[in-house]
């Protein structure tokens, strides 16, 4: 298996899916000349040329527009959305527009369009360059979320998203384009979205992850003393793997969720909402929710770092439960922690 | 800081040597910001200004502090210029408790509104309906304050940019839309992504006065903007002024702008704005040679100053973190 870096991995889907079908087309910001501001449409100009592969001027709404409009007509574009928060400028064409063709044409208009956006904290750019945003994302009958957490599910979740008939954002987050593993390519490596994939297999509890989450949340039970977990990568937000999630509660009878984003409104609190309805009887510890705290993503790099969640603040609020049976306040609540 | 922002930007709007030392003391801290990155003394990004200090300059010279300005994530110039001082500028950069706004920002997000420095916005063309919003407060109000927004040429291609003019120019606000043109949005150059020469032909479908500036001749920027300010604060509604000018470095810290032609550089570099002011100030006799060279050593001193301060001032702390949001 060929080893790349996430972006890499990124290009490398994109090209595969060009190469067996002539309607895919990219665009957005220097992704066609520049190769993408993270690299991640490197060489596709050259190979598949300026008809497919192109430029735009900044002007998100008037991109993923044309992208709603080239997909409703046949083609299946892949636009790339620079910084996720750059959305804003455009939901409607993704949200409004794309999320609701099929339904407004009675099934005759699909939107096969793959919105690809960098996303998340953890390389100093602001708060304006570093959320998730994924709870924006979530909620839109018709819209599919998906978040890579890695070279490898990176390229068999973009592949999926580009052959999906419908609209697709593909969250892929900043810290991780750099990260190189082997990755499985072609037709094997492909990942069914609204697919989970379990990274390690414990008994405690299971520990939702996604994105930079999971690689926080291997490494607090590497370092767990006395507890095990099933680590679950969810992979995609929107549909999340329901049956995967609850089979593995199921059998550990506890659950946290470790989200980087604020706790207001994340998507663990909508996991964890159906998790205890199906399985209330059969909890052993109410829901865990590992979060950011309900502010502005800072610059400063140890105050990102307590921002999102890391390895060792996981292990603590997991043992802490397991030792109680209670939920212990998020650090920002103890005593002191903000002064 | 704030007094000591008024006061500096007072100094300019009344003296035209100080203008010469502002855009000397714009060059040298953005050469040194961008050597506390190649140092990796800051982390992130940063987006620097240098080639395009007249913009800043003649915007902050013709502007009064009481006015309301909206600028972009290339912020530093401006800044400066409408008077924060190196200190809270570098300060913020590093992430320093002494930063504009307690370093939880970083370069991309300056403020000081006892100059009328709103947030910078790192969202392309976000400031251009802010400063429309903010000519409406003057109007309702009835003062004769004016927005400005000063935005790239890559935000004249984005829905805000539309947006914002149109509603500014049926209300007749009183605000001045300030593109500071230098030539590219991030690696690609601006014909590969506008159809037009002069973005100034835009203000043509909204109906109000545009203009093309050379915007590397300070004297000529500061006359634009004080007509403009001076149609807005009468009542006569919104204008847009193009100033063409150019950054010498790459879009921002890792971009080493290897796209540009050949010799375009060298170009823009033969019409630098501070050897262009700072020419004429020695013909007016305003200025000797060796007291340019007696500024740059003073600037650079200062900048170095206020960077060791920074460097020694405490980090955004965690209070920082959840105040104010
Ligand atoms: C809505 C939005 N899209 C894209 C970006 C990414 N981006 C940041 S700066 C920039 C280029 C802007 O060019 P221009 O307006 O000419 O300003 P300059 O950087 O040259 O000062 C881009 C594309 C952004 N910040 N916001
Ligand atoms: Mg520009």
């Amino acid at each position: 298996m060929p080893r790349m870096r996430m972006n890499q991995a990124i290009t490398a889907a994109i090209a595969d899916e060009m190469r067996e079908n002539p309607d895919v087309v990219v665009f957005g910001e220097d992704v066609a000349v520049a190769g993408g501001p993270f690299k991640t449409s490197d060489g596709l100009l050259e190979e598949f040329g300026p008809l497919r592969v192109r430029d735009t001027p900044i002007s998100e709404m008037g991109f993923l527009g044309a992208a709603v409009g080239a997909a409703a007509t046949g083609l299946r574009p892949v636009a790339e959305i620079m910084f996720i928060e750059f959305i804003g400028v455009a939901l409607d064409q993704v949200v409004t527009e794309a999320a609701k063709f099929n339904y407004l044409s009675g099934g005759k208009v699909s939107c096969p369009i793959v919105v690809r956006a960098s996303a998340g904290a953890g390389l100093g750019f602001g708060c304006q360059h570093s959320q998730m945003l994924d709870s924006w994302l979530i909620g839109n009958p018709g819209l599919k979320l998906a978040v890579t957490s890695g070279p490898g599910n990176a390229y068999g979740l973009m592949r999926s998203a580009i052959r999906d008939d419908g609209p697709v954002v593909v969250l892929e987050p900043r810290p991780l384009y750099a990260m190189r593993k082997e990755v499985r390519t072609g037709e094997d490596g492909i990942i069914s979205l609204g697919k989970a994939f379990k990274r390690v297999e414990g008994d405690d509890i299971t520990i939702l992850a996604l994105g930079s989450t999971v690689w926080a949340s291997l490494e607090a039970v590497a370092s767990a003393e006395g507890w095990s977990a099933d680590v679950i990568d969810l992979q995609s937000l929107q549909p999340w793997d329901t049956e995967a999630v609850l089979r593995s509660v199921a059998r550990t009878g506890r659950l946290a969720t470790v989200e980087e984003g604020p706790l207001a409104g994340g998507w663990g609190a909508h996991v964890t909402s159906r998790v205890v309805a199906d399985l209330f009887g059969e909890l052993k510890a109410p829901p865990l929710r590992i979060t950011s705290p309900d502010t502005h993503v800072p610059f400063v790099k140890e105050l990102e770092d307590l921002y999102r969640p890391g390895a060792a603040y996981i292990a603590k609020q997991i043992s802490a439960l397991l030792e109680t049976g209670e939920v212990p306040a998020h650090w920002w609540e103890s005593e002191g922690a903000a002064a | 800081m704030s007094s000591e922002s008024l006061e500096r930007r007072e100094a300019i709007r009344s003296s035209r040597r100080a203008r010469y030392e502002r855009m000397v003391e714009i060059r040298v801290l953005e050469d040194a910001v961008r050597a506390l990155f190649a140092e990796g003394l800051v982390r992130g990004t940063t987006h620097t200004c240098q080639g395009q200090e007249a913009v800043s300059v003649g915007v902050a010279v013709a502007l009064r502090p009481t006015d309301t300005v909206c600028c972009t994530y290339r912020g530093h110039g401006a800044a400066l210029a409408l008077g924060l001082t190196p200190l809270s500028v570098l300060g913020e950069i590093m992430g320093k408790e002494v930063g504009s706004i307690g370093g939880v920002g970083g370069s991309m997000h300056l403020c000081d509104t006892s100059v009328g420095l709103m947030p910078t916005m790192a969202i392309v063309g976000a400031g251009i309906p802010v400063a429309a919003g903010a000519a409406l407060t003057a109007q309702v109000r009835g003062t004769d304050d004016v927005a400005a927004s000063i935005f790239g040429d890559g935000a004249a291609n984005i829905g805000a940019f539309h947006e914002g003019i149109n509603l500014a120019a049926i209300w007749k606000l009183p605000v001045i839309f300030i593109c500071e043109n230098n030539h590219y949005g991030e690696y690609s150059r601006i014909n590969l992504t506008t159809p037009i020469e002069n973005l100034a032909d835009r203000a043509i479908s909204f109906n109000i006065p545009g203009e093309v500036v050379d915007g590397q001749d300070l004297d000529l920027v500061v006359d634009a903007v004080e007509r403009a300010a001076l149609r807005a604060r009468a009542g006569e509604g919104p204008t847009l002024l193009e100033i063409k000018t150019y950054r010498y470095s790459g879009h921002s810290r890792s971009d080493t702008a290897a796209y540009r032609p050949e010799g375009e550089l060298d170009e823009w570099l033969n019409r630098d704005p501070i050897n262009i002011f700072g020419a004429r100030l020695v013909a007016e006799g305003l200025l000797t040679e060796a007291e340019i060279e007696e500024i740059a050593a003073d600037a650079q001193r200062a900048v170095d100053e206020a960077a060791a301060v920074a460097q020694d001032s405490p980090s955004a702390g965690i209070a920082t973190m959840f105040a104010n949001v």
